[in-house]
């Protein structure tokens, strides 16, 4: 809209336009969060990547063994929630970028959302199975 | 795209290719086939809970050659958004900037995820295949 079509009658201030928009009230958390998680993800995939070329060959009683492990469980647990985390932020972005139908973009932000949160709770729950069960 | 008289920035094909652009592209594109990967980890982990038979299972399916081909276009896409997240993490941190020191580090995110992809399927294959 140029600012010719500005309906004449409007004599708020453009700010209260506005307020609201943008980044206001959350500032730099999403850049920040996904830096974060970034970084963890640096040294959980380095990690996670070791530990499944170590279980190349491993069989179900080794692999399970493995995982059971107090430490392996407790990064394993880490790494999932930091990379869905990570991931929700990400593309959360693409869909800001590319998604310019509003309601298409508005599903698809909650959609990935809801995806995420089924996914990390159930990668957390195998987990646990896996090193709470004897 | 509700008003077109805008005055719109020039798209990508008018710009000269450079290393730089397809680092940003590719970024994206692995953090996409990343999150789209994250499914192999659910699977892989519920099936591990769920017994022998599924993790037999599931070993199965990923080394079959789809599988196979699959997890070769996976590590590539984590070792590369690995390297050029590092990358980029020095560079939110304000350093690396210099026009050479960009482009050089650009081409050492690919080659270095190649390199890296390339010795992970080195060691499986010496090892005897993948699971």
């Amino acid at each position: 809209m140029s600012a010719k079509e500005l309906p004449l009658k409007d004599r708020r201030d453009p700010l209260k336009v506005a307020r609201g928009l943008g980044s206001s009230q959350s500032g730099v958390g999403h850049w920040w969060t996904q830096r974060m998680t970034a970084a963890a993800l640096v040294l959980l995939g380095v990690w996670f990547v070791v530990t499944v070329l170590c279980l190349l060959h491993a069989d179900y009683v080794t692999a399970r063994a493995a995982v059971a492990k107090p430490w392996n469980a407790l990064l394993l647990i880490a790494f999932v929630l930091s990379m869905f985390w990570h991931a929700v932020l990400g593309l959360q972005v693409v869909i800001e970028d590319y998604v310019h139908t509003r309601w298409k973009e508005v599903f698809l932000l909650v959609a990935i959302k809801f995806l995420a949160v089924l996914g990390a709770l159930a990668s957390v729950l195998a987990v646990l199975r896996i090193a709470l069960t004897p | 795209m509700a008003d077109t008289r805008r005055p719109l920035s020039p798209h990508m094909q008018v710009y000269r290719w450079q290393v730089q652009m397809v680092t940003s592209i590719l970024h994206r594109a692995t953090g996409i086939a990343l999150a789209v990967g994250s499914l192999l980890v659910i699977c892989g982990l519920l099936s591990l809970a769920a017994g022998e038979d599924s993790f037999n299972h599931f070993k199965s399916m990923i080394g079959s050659p789809v599988g196979m081909v699959l997890l070769i276009g996976w590590s590539w896409a984590l070792f590369y958004h690995l390297c050029n997240g590092i990358r980029h993490l020095i560079q939110d941190a304000g350093a690396g900037y210099a026009i050479a020191q960009f482009v050089r580090s650009s081409w050492l995110s690919v080659v270095g995820s190649i390199v890296l992809t390339l010795l992970v399927w080195a060691y499986v294959l010496t090892a005897g295949g993948a699971a």
